[in-house]
């Protein structure tokens, strides 16, 4: 026994040194994303699909493209389980790979919160689309955050918008009632403060509904429900969670085209075993993800006919939450081209230079023409101000086997959405003693 | 050979209590210490640091908190997490509303929050015992989890319910590099590592350890249990909620009540079982099996150069996690701390054993 310990002393400190040595490692002409995913736990129903996409477009841009400019992008994949220390190590163990790792899409608003910090100090790019924190979309607050293409709170509003134009205006919207389903996590809260001033403003009830994680009992919460009948159901919820409150508002009979999921739960994974029962669910969309555009073609013809492909049974390629993973890599890779055209073409950028690319993004349609997101995605720029670029965003409408598009492209109300990105914003500066940055002196 | 007492006699009381009376162990911890204050923050990676080194010691610094409730005075605590998530938002609480109190103050007032907390959740343990308590002490875990999340005064009505904190510093000096950190923890659990080996040793550990082995004998032979148990919950709790506060402000700087939900309870009991109840160097046993065998799990597999998917990864590591705590549980009951005091035995008689 005393052997066998000593033995596994010694292999516990050889490894250890090498996992600490491997950190310094170098190479030229390549660009390192790190790859956080969760394929495992209570939210892996939507985290397969996602990493699948984020994957296999870095894989399609290596194999189609030869990488951007030449330039190969590297890449590593990471289990954090949707907890907050495995983030934090996967941050950790990767963010000084080849020579500093580009941009981290956590996949968690929890790691989020913790990586935000330590990236502050590392001066690593967190790139959050649809989710993270809503104030940042402010980048004079957080240099080093990109919540692009939209947060909970643009979603929240696009929401509430259709709803308006449901029951006919948003005059009409006075004495109704709206009821807010959430994970009971800093993700769920997340659109509280918007839909509040919406309720202010609109003159609605909001009820808010907390369910705790990971959202497999819901039974209380639906014969509330069922109590007090909103007019609308808003449901901010994630892998489990999802499938969980249809069927439970099926069980109580609460209509399910009164419903409206959150992107993270509109995607196919979360309604194809439920059927017709789920027929009429109402989700939302980041840009255009539930059409299907050349890129998909490319990533047949390039990566899955060459059996390259991450998904090897056939349920996620193509569904709503690859395609997403699909933009977020992207958004990624074109980080890098635009910073590779004010840094020099053909060469490997490190994550502060990769910052300016994230900050000087402009995909106009040529460009998205030209990467094959033509139809899934409207033109994109950001600036030192505006770390969001822009918030487009649909409704869809499952109709008990496929998704279709419902409504027309929405983009949030300013009205509503800059102020709180304001207050909070600088809330947190205050909080944080951070200095905001001056975008105008910065040109 | 090395190892050996021949020719240190001890000629007084004091000699003989201290707590390394061997000269080669004071030599080793001092060794030790030395390798822990200077060798590691010059020597170490910035990941052995933030991943390894700092997890390890808050963990096993909790670890030997909960040992005092649950190894020395033999009361089944479920609620650590719940005691860890009372001192991390107590201290944070008191920074942010209070500007300008030192770093230092806060974390020991997240403590002493953490203690009340724990007498208050101990009081129960008066009534009853065994499994029974510790599904009271599960009361404490599920109404932390509910009031962190449901009262928005804790968290500074914060939009989110996630709380992080400002840059810190403490004596004047910025606790913000990783090895600053890692210093600045290695602190406070050198301190109270001391400390409560000290107390585990003195009267008062006695009393616990006399509760534990049998309370009835105990309260005969003049033991109040009220004061031991209540005391063992105090000292407990506190070193708990140090552990809390230096998680939340050192390791996480950003944190939910999910960060210190049951499983960090379930955690931290597996890591004084396996590292060996009522044995504060269990305790550091515990926390580094904890904390290494899962990095050590995702990291072999790639420095083998084999390509494993992360999610068949990460159950294999589940499964091979689970097969070595049975396997060290049947192999050794005691943990990891008795294989420690086995082994020195058998060192002090080697090469000759009788």
């Amino acid at each position: 026994m005393k052997h066998a310990l000593t033995r596994t002393a010694a292999v516990v400190l050889a490894v250890a040194g090498l996992v600490g040595a491997a950190g310094a490692a170098q190479a030229a002409e390549e660009d390192f994303i790190p790859l956080l995913v969760y394929r495992t736990g209570s939210f892996a129903p939507l985290g397969i699909p996602w990493a699948d996409g984020k994957l296999d477009y870095l894989k399609l841009v290596n194999a189609r493209d030869g990488g951007v400019n030449g330039v190969k992008i590297t890449y590593e994949e990471c289990e954090t389980a949707y907890s907050t220390d495995k983030g934090v190590e996967c941050y950790e163990r990767l963010k000084d790979k080849m020579g500093g790792a580009t941009g981290f899409d956590t996949q968690s608003t929890g790691i989020t919160f913790a990586v935000t910090d330590r990236a502050m100090v590392d001066g690593r790019p967190v790139v959050t689309v649809g989710y993270g924190l809503s104030q940042s979309a402010d980048g004079r607050v957080f240099k080093w955050n990109f919540p692009l293409l939209g947060t909970y709170w643009t979603a929240a509003d696009v929401m509430i918008q259709d709803i308006a134009k449901r029951v006919g205006g948003e005059d009409k919207l006075k004495g109704k009632k709206i009821a807010l389903v959430y994970h009971d996590s800093p993700f769920g809260k997340e659109p509280i403060p918007l839909l509040q001033e919406r309720a202010k403003a609109n003159g609605f009830d909001l009820q808010l509904y907390p369910v705790a994680a990971p959202g497999v009992e819901q039974k209380a919460t639906w014969l509330q429900i069922r109590k007090n009948r909103p007019d609308f159901v808003l449901l901010w919820s994630a892998g489990i969670m999802t499938p969980t409150a249809i069927r439970e508002a099926q069980g109580v009979g609460y209509p399910r085209d009164k419903m409206y999921g959150i992107w993270w739960a509109s995607s196919e994974t979360d309604v194809q075993d439920l059927g017709a029962a789920a027929k009429g669910y109402h989700g939302i969309t980041i840009q255009n993800s539930a059409e299907h555009g050349r890129v998909h073609e490319d990533m047949k013809k390039y990566v899955y006919d060459k059996g390259q492909g991450s998904d090897k049974d056939g349920k996620s390629f193509g569904s709503l939450a690859y395609t997403r993973g699909m933009m977020i890599s992207m958004l990624q890779v074109e980080a890098i081209r635009t910073a590779q055209e004010k840094y020099g073409k053909g060469k490997h950028m490190t994550p502060e230079q990769v910052r300016w690319g994230y900050e000087h993004l402009n995909l106009d349609e040529a460009r998205l023409e030209k990467l094959g997101f033509a139809k899934l995605m409207r033109p994109v720029k950001t600036s030192c101000e505006n770390h969001m670029g822009t918030d487009w965003a649909r409704i869809i409408e499952w109709d008990g086997k496929k998704f279709k598009v419902v409504s027309d492209w929405y983009q949030s109300n300013p009205k509503y959405v800059q102020p709180l990105v304001k207050s909070l914003g600088d809330k947190y500066a205050a909080e944080k003693k951070l200095s905001t940055r001056d975008c105008a002196a910065e040109g | 050979m090395l190892y050996r007492e021949n020719g240190q006699f001890k000629s007084s009381y004091r000699a003989d209590q201290q707590i390394f009376p061997i000269r080669q162990d004071r030599w080793f911890v001092g060794g030790l210490l030395l390798a822990a204050f200077v060798a590691v923050p010059l020597l170490a990676s910035e990941y052995l640091l933030q991943a390894v080194l700092i997890p390890f010691l808050i963990l096993a610094l909790a670890a030997i908190g909960l040992n005092v409730l649950v190894g020395y005075c033999g009361q089944i605590s479920l609620g650590s997490g719940a005691f860890m998530a009372v001192g991390a938002y107590a201290a944070w609480n008191f920074g942010v509303r209070i500007p300008g109190l030192p770093l230092v103050a806060q974390i020991l007032l997240g403590g002493i929050f953490a203690t009340i907390a724990g007498v208050v959740f101990g009081i129960p343990s008066l009534r009853i015992r065994g499994l029974y308590l510790a599904v009271a002490t599960l009361a404490a875990q599920f109404f932390m989890d509910w009031a962190f999340l449901r009262i928005p005064y804790l968290t500074n009505y914060s939009s989110s319910g996630n709380v992080s904190v400002p840059p810190l510093a403490a004596f004047g000096l910025p606790v913000e590099t990783p090895a600053q950190k890692y210093f600045f923890v290695l602190c406070f659990v050198l301190v109270i590592g001391v400390l409560t080996k000290n107390l585990v040793r003195g009267a008062i550990g006695r009393q616990w350890m006399a509760i534990r082995d049998m309370d009835v004998a105990a309260a005969v032979i003049g033991i109040r249990p009220v004061y031991a148990k209540l005391t063992a919950f105090a000292v407990s709790s506190f070193i708990i909620g140090v552990a809390g506060a230096l998680w939340a402000y050192i390791h996480l700087g950003s944190w939910e009540p999910l960060a210190f939900d049951l499983n960090r309870s379930l955690q931290l009991l597996f890591i004084i079982i396996i590292g060996g109840l009522g044995s504060v160097i269990g305790s550091f046993f515990g926390a580094a099996f904890m904390v290494l065998v899962p990095i050590l799990l995702t990291n072999v597999p790639q420095l083998l150069g084999l390509e494993l998917p992360v999610d068949l990864a990460s159950h294999i590591d589940h499964m091979i996690f689970g097969f070595l705590i049975v396997f060290f549980l049947i192999a050794e009951p005691h943990g990891l701390a008795r294989l420690w005091s086995i082994a020195k035995e058998k060192l002090r008689i080697w090469p000759f054993p009788h």
